[in-house]
Order: C-alpha cells, then sequence, then structure tokens
C-alpha cells in the first residue's frame, strides 16, 4: 500500500515539472523514509536492532535470574529467604464475594486452639459471648467459661476473691504477662491470635501454609539459631514455634477426620472469625449496599439524561436585523 | 398546581390504566408524596428478606443455623 503511494507521490512530483512550485515541494523534508518500509530497505537495520534487542533481553534475563538465585541460597536482610516463601493461594470456601465462613470448621477450629494452640497463645480480644451464635450453643460457651478462674471483687475484709468465668469475661491466656510467656518459650514471645490473620502477609493463606509448611529436616546448609525450627513460610527461616499438628492429635465430635491439613485449615477459619467477626454480615449488607447503590445511580444518570435533554438539543438561531 | 387542573379527568367506566394512576397517584401532591413514603417503607423491608433469603440459600450448609442442626439437642436453643 505505501509503496503504490509512494509511486504515485513521485510521479506528481515529476509531473509538475522543474518551476519554483515544485523545487519547494521538493525541498520540503518529505518524509520519504517513513514510507519506504518494504522489505528490502528494512531488513539489514531491523534484524541489527533485533538482535541486540534480544542479546539485551536475554542477557538482562540471565543477570536477573542468577541474581535471584544468588539472593535466595543467604537468608541475609534484604532477600528473599529473609522475606520467607510466599504461600500458595488457598481456595477457602469463605473467598467469594458473597461467601460466608464455614461455621461447622470455625467450632473444630477452636476446638483445635483450644487443644493445641491454647497451650502458648492467647486470644486476648475475644470474650466468650462473641463465640454465641456462631460456633457454639448459649449453653456450650457458659460451661466453657465457667471452666476458668476470674478475679472476683474483694470480700468485706478486703480480701481477693476468685469467681467462675461468664459469657462477658474474654478468654484467658496461657501466661500472665510477656515475661512470664518469654521465659516458659526460651525467650521467644509467642504472639496473640486474636487479630493474627489479619497482622500478617498472605493472611489465611499464611498460617496456613506455616502450620503444615514444617519439613521433616531442614534444608543443606540452613544454620539455625539454637531452639528454632526451619520453616520456609516464616520471614529468615527460622520459627521458635516448632511443628504442632499431627494427623489424629485431635478427636472431631463431627467425625471429620482430624488430619494435618484439616486441623490448620479448621484453626485457620476459626482465627480469620476472630480478626473479622463481622464478616459475614459485612458481605451481606456489602451485597445490599452494591444493589441500592448502583440503582440510585443509574436513575440518577436517566433523571439527568431527561432533564438535560431539551437544554443539550436545543438549537440557537441568530437572525441579524434586517437594517 | 393550577395550570395541572386543566386536565382533570372524570372517571368513566373504560379510563386507562395510566389515567388512574394519574388521578390516584400523581395529582395531588399528597398522595405523590404519600404514595413515595409508602412505597420506601414496603421496599425496605422486601429487598431485605429477599436478598437474605438469596444470601442463606447462597452460604447452605455453612451458617450457623445449619450447623446448629447437626448438634446433639442444640436445635431448641436460644442463641441469644
Amino acid at each position: 500500500m505505501f509503496s503504490s503511494f509512494r509511486s504515485a507521490v513521485r510521479s506528481n512530483i515529476l509531473a509538475a515539472g522543474s518551476t519554483w512550485r515544485t523545487c519547494k515541494i521538493l525541498t520540503f523534508p518529505f518524509p520519504q523514509k517513513q514510507f519506504s518500509t518494504s522489505a528490502k530497505a528494512a531488513v539489514g537495520p531491523t534484524s541489527m536492532t533485533q538482535k541486540v534487542i534480544a542479546g539485551g533481553a536475554l542477557a538482562s534475563g540471565l543477570t536477573a535470574s542468577f541474581l535471584l538465585y544468588q539472593d535466595s541460597v543467604f537468608a541475609e536482610a534484604m532477600t528473599a529467604a529473609e522475606h520467607g516463601l510466599h504461600p500458595p493461594a488457598y481456595n477457602w470456601s469463605h473467598n467469594g464475594m458473597f461467601d460466608t465462613f464455614d461455621h461447622a470448621s470455625i467450632r473444630r477450629g477452636y476446638q483445635v486452639y483450644r487443644e493445641v494452640c491454647a497451650a502458648c497463645h492467647s486470644l486476648d480480644r475475644v470474650a466468650w459471648r462473641t463465640l454465641v451464635g456462631v460456633s457454639h450453643t448459649n449453653s456450650e460457651v457458659r460451661e466453657m467459661a465457667e471452666q476458668f478462674e476470674y478475679d472476683d471483687e474483694p470480700d468485706d475484709q478486703g480480701n481477693p476473691r476468685k469467681r467462675a468465668g461468664k459469657l462477658a469475661d474474654y478468654i484467658p491466656g496461657p501466661y500472665a504477662n510477656e515475661q512470664a510467656a518469654r521465659a516458659a518459650n526460651q525467650g521467644a514471645f509467642p504472639p496473640d491470635l486474636s487479630l493474627i490473620v489479619k497482622a500478617r502477609h498472605g493472611a489465611c493463606d499464611y498460617i496456613f501454609a506455616l502450620l503444615t509448611g514444617y519439613p521433616d529436616e531442614p534444608p543443606a546448609g540452613v544454620v539455625l539459631p539454637p531452639g528454632s525450627n526451619y520453616n520456609p513460610y516464616f520471614p529468615g527461616g527460622a520459627i521458635a514455634m516448632g511443628r504442632v499438628l499431627f494427623d489424629d492429635l485431635v478427636e472431631y465430635e463431627d467425625g471429620t477426620p482430624a488430619t494435618t491439613s484439616q486441623m490448620a485449615k479448621d484453626v485457620t477459619t476459626f482465627l480469620n472469625w476472630a480478626s473479622e467477626p463481622d464478616h459475614d454480615e459485612r458481605k451481606q449488607l456489602g451485597l445490599k449496599a452494591i444493589i441500592v447503590l448502583s440503582s440510585l445511580y443509574l436513575i440518577s444518570v436517566y433523571v439527568k439524561k431527561f432533564k438535560w435533554a431539551g437544554i443539550k438539543t436545543r438549537k440557537i438561531r441568530f437572525t441579524p436585523p434586517k437594517n | 398546581m393550577s395550570k395541572g387542573r386543566k386536565i382533570v379527568l372524570t372517571l368513566t367506566p373504560h379510563q386507562s390504566f395510566y389515567t388512574t394512576l394519574y388521578n390516584t397517584v400523581f395529582k395531588r401532591n399528597s398522595t405523590f408524596v404519600g404514595t413515595i413514603f409508602f412505597a420506601g417503607f414496603l421496599f425496605q423491608p422486601a429487598l431485605d428478606s429477599a436478598l437474605t433469603a438469596w444470601f442463606e440459600n447462597h452460604n447452605k450448609g455453612k451458617l450457623w443455623k445449619d450447623v446448629k442442626l447437626t448438634l446433639n439437642g442444640a436445635a431448641e436453643e436460644d442463641d441469644e
């Protein structure tokens, strides 16, 4: 297409003869080069450019791969190993825009927390009452709370008293304070799990990958500080918590086989609920908000167009005075 | 309002739907505003119950009210 156009331009120029006018046209920086994209003229420079570009891309790719590999060998500051392995994206049953938590899973997850995690981890920000109607019935939660002792008001002589827990109390932790927790765990502080899903990159995926990601032995060459375990998902690779979930560690009341991954999934769902107790209601309200707000928006667009139609389509004509 | 009064339509046995609608709803501001308020009053719970029904059907089996039924003797208990 371009070549025919070019020849037409050329013939036009030639036909115009050698008048001054033609000279002006010829001296004009006519973009003849831009049109000469035919194969013959293009082969030389383009293939050379392609080679240079391909070579550059290959060189930078190889360099980047080498540097990334180098980066992953040592867990030094600002390396890939220091940041930890990224967890895979798991297909949680509450992932969708309108999907609630699996409450049977929350119930099993509380059991795993109570029987396994609660030995070291607290759940300070969760009150017993919040479990009612989520994972347990009212009487079940009352019974669970009554098994713990809380400080009561002192008696008439001022002696401290204890009382059984009630629904309004918060779930007690395993240690009295941080110092006690560190002393019991070789200096490591087991974090509070109330908001742990929100507090970690990767959220649920990270917690699940961490709980199930302990290899039998650390990879060759990894040097761990004393009292720590290797877990590739934990930033730096050395985590004070050892592997805690093993098959059939707990016995579920609903008969679900208590495999390691099942327990990890359940306790992660429970911890996600602890972090986001408003999750189900939020998604339900979101659905309503999307429908109502988008309808109101569409109505407002229609009303605007309706009201402006007469103004937008009017024609203003100026009739000049006769004299 | 005086301009609108010119198109007052008398009741006839064969008046169209739009005429009835106009006469009962739009003609007087009092009935128009009243209709809007009343419709809003009905629309809110209607939308709410429809969406709740869909949402609970969408998440059937995962909700607490479904889990509760699988527990022994918990079905009659109060959650409040």
